[in-house]
This record gives structure tokens, C-alpha cells and sequence, in this order.
């Protein structure tokens, strides 16, 4: 019951990005295109697994005062194994990710779910937590890499969509697109949502 | 003073457990990024090099910080390849791999690393304007942009990033020319 609750709420209700706008530069740097906006959204949602298993299991034993270094220590660790991992097997995603892969590290999502969530509840639930966070943080980096590729390419996961008769508008894959289609996106999301 | 020591404490272990965890998983990957790096420079090769029976990756020769690789057929060196750089583009450094000929004539060129604007100097990297250096030596082409008085075509709304390819270009032909007679000295070459 609360397990599905604490899922849902991150995809919908407290989607990291429409509504909360938490970890804007990669949300903005990276969603050139629809595989690099799936690409880093599993890659954070991983960390975020991760870290909120790891902080959630240790939380009785960390001292209030070290918890801060503490969760920056284990999330860090990861993200250099998803960095490690990457580059070792997915290659032209890490070269098309690039310096946004570490910075995941200083991504404010999932600090923040290992302060506020984790580091209070069990397991189960800090389970539930990350991937619906994970899973919300995902889907708009889809949804705008996808947007963008579309319009700003002519593609979709690389493959064409329009004729070739289609002119790409170029401004949707430089930075400007990045922010009129989250800027748009949000307040779909905020007007449905207000229904 | 108690309290301080358990701080103290928690933090070693749980970096003494983050440094073995990542020590492991830094030696699991270790051979498969080995062989990424070596799949992506042995792809740049045989893009710029002619034909040849050897591994240029393997064949190569280190003059002074400068690498070059040669691709040999039946043990001739028919042509050699280097890496060069500039930093004049429009955002960070464009990385160029050059294939020559042992004359000094260009078999291709190929853009390893560029961060130019998306849809306008990235254009350096499609084949169309990388196809205008092939064939080109030092003596029959001019080194510059045409809108410079030069040979090769800039992209339109993007002339710095044609530029900056054309002078890395020109610089590493000019280096490989200095350093020819040491590359090639003591190795039978395809004329």
C-alpha cells in the first residue's frame, strides 16, 4: 500500500523536475536527444537506488554530525561506478554524457532523498522512494530529450520521423531549447495538475 | 573528546569501504575500458590510413611527445597517421587525426574530439568538408579558409571552427615534414 504511495509520488505528485525543479543542469544540458535524456536519467535513478538502500541501512549507525559527509562519501562511490561501468561498456553514451556522468555526485535529488527520506525510513520504503524519483526523474528527461530531438533533428532514438523534406528548427537542441520546452512542459504539468 | 573519536571514527571506515569498493569495481572494468580505448583509436586509424596488414595501433612511434602510428602492407610503411590539436575553435579544443602517405600527402582526415555548436561548426565533422582535405600536401593547396584567400571552403555561419581544422591540420603536416626523415629512416616504404 504505502510502498505504491511512496512510488507514485515521485512520478506525479512530487515529480523531481516539473514540480519540485530539483537537478536543473543536467535536465537542461543533457536532453540533446531522446537516448541521452534516457541515458542519464537511468544512471541518476541508479545512484539514487543505490545510495538510499545504502543510507537507509546504516542511518542507526552514522552520527547525526558526519551524516552530511557520510552520504556525499556513498553517493559519490557510486556515481564513479556508474562512471567506470560506462565507460567500460557503453561507450558512446559516456563520451555524449561526458562531465555531466560525475556531477551526479552534486546532483541535489538524491542528497536530498538521503536527507529527507532515507536516512528516516526503512528500507522498503527508501526502495520505493528512489525509484519513483528515479523513475519521475527519467521520464521528463525522456519526454524532454525526445521533445527535442523531434523538433530540433528530425528524430526520434535516432531514427527519422518527418520526410526529408522536414528543416530542423537548430534552436531546440542549443541550450534556448532546453529552456522554452521545460518552461512549457512545466506549466502543462502545473495546469493539468491544478485540474 | 569521546564523541569527536567516534566521528573520527565512522568516517574512516565508511571511506576505508567506499576506496575497496571502488578498488574492485576500478580493476573489473579495467580491461573493458582498455579495450573501448583501444576499439575507438584502432576505429579513428582505419578510417585515415590506407590499406595495411599490421596493427597501426601497436606500430607506433613516439618522437618527442608526438605519437605516430604506421600502417605497413608486406612490412612497407604506406602510410602514417598523428594526432593534432587546436585550440582556435568556437568552444574548446578540436582534436584532428591526419592519415598520410610517407610524401607527405594526405589519405584522410578524421574529427576525434570537437565541441562546436550543434548544427554549425559540428558540420567540421561530416564528410563533406572532411573529403576537401584528402589528397592535399603542403605545396598544393593554400592553408586557409577561402573567405582568407585559402583552398578549403568554411561552413556557412561558421567560419572559425573550418579554421581552426585547417591551421591544426597545416601545423601537424608541417610537424610530420620536420620529423619524416626520423619516422621513416631505416623502414622500406611504398613508393
Amino acid at each position: 500500500m504505502s510502498f505504491s504511495k511512496e512510488f507514485a509520488k515521485g512520478i506525479w505528485k512530487e515529480n523531481p523536475v516539473f514540480v519540485l525543479v530539483l537537478g536543473m543542469c543536467p535536465v537542461l544540458a543533457v536532453t540533446t536527444s531522446a537516448v541521452n535524456g534516457l541515458g542519464m536519467g537511468l544512471a541518476a535513478t541508479f545512484v539514487l537506488l543505490c545510495s538510499n538502500i545504502v543510507v537507509s541501512l546504516v542511518r542507526s549507525i552514522v552520527p547525526d554530525r558526519v551524516r552530511i559527509p557520510t552520504f556525499i562519501v556513498i553517493i559519490a562511490s557510486f556515481v564513479t561506478v556508474v562512471d567506470l561501468v560506462m565507460s567500460g561498456y557503453f561507450r558512446s553514451l559516456h563520451h555524449s554524457l561526458g562531465l555531466f556522468i560525475p556531477l551526479i555526485v552534486v546532483n541535489c535529488i538524491i542528497l536530498g532523498r538521503a536527507e529527507a527520506f532515507a536516512s528516516k525510513k526503512s528500507i522498503f520504503l527508501s526502495v520505493a522512494d528512489a525509484i519513483g524519483m528515479g523513475g519521475g526523474f527519467t521520464l521528463a528527461l525522456l519526454i524532454l530529450g525526445s521533445i527535442r530531438e523531434l523538433f530540433g533533428n528530425g528524430t526520434i532514438f535516432g531514427l527519422p520521423v518527418f520526410g526529408s523534406g522536414f528543416e530542423p528548427v537548430l534552436v531546440m537542441i542549443l541550450p534556448p531549447g532546453a529552456f522554452l520546452t521545460l518552461g512549457i512542459l512545466t506549466g502543462i504539468f502545473a495546469a493539468v495538475e491544478k485540474r | 573528546m569521546k564523541e569527536v573519536l567516534k566521528l573520527l571514527i565512522v568516517l574512516t571506515c565508511v571511506c576505508m569501504i567506499a576506496a575497496l569498493c571502488l578498488s574492485f569495481v576500478n580493476d573489473a572494468t579495467k580491461e573493458a575500458r582498455a579495450y573501448q580505448d583501444r576499439l575507438e583509436l584502432l576505429n579513428a586509424l582505419n578510417m585515415v590510413l590506407p590499406g595495411h596488414d599490421n596493427e597501426p595501433d601497436k606500430d607506433m612511434l613516439d618522437l618527442m611527445g608526438y605519437t605516430y602510428y604506421l600502417s605497413k602492407s608486406g612490412g612497407n610503411i604506406n602510410g602514417v597517421a598523428f594526432i593534432t590539436e587546436s585550440d582556435k575553435g568556437y568552444s574548446g579544443l578540436i582534436k584532428v587525426i591526419v592519415g598520410v602517405e610517407p610524401d607527405g600527402k594526405i589519405v584522410a582526415i578524421g574529427i576525434l574530439e570537437q565541441k562546436e555548436t550543434p548544427g554549425l561548426g559540428s558540420k567540421i565533422a561530416q564528410d563533406w568538408f572532411k573529403d576537401q582535405y584528402a589528397q592535399k600536401t603542403l605545396d598544393n593547396a593554400k592553408w586557409a579558409v577561402k573567405k582568407d584567400g585559402g583552398d578549403f571552403d568554411q561552413i556557412s555561419g561558421a567560419t572559425i571552427s573550418p579554421r581552426a581544422v585547417t591551421a591544426a591540420v597545416k601545423q601537424g603536416l608541417e610537424k610530420f615534414a620536420t620529423d619524416r626523415a626520423s619516422i621513416l629512416g631505416g623502414n622500406d616504404v611504398v613508393q
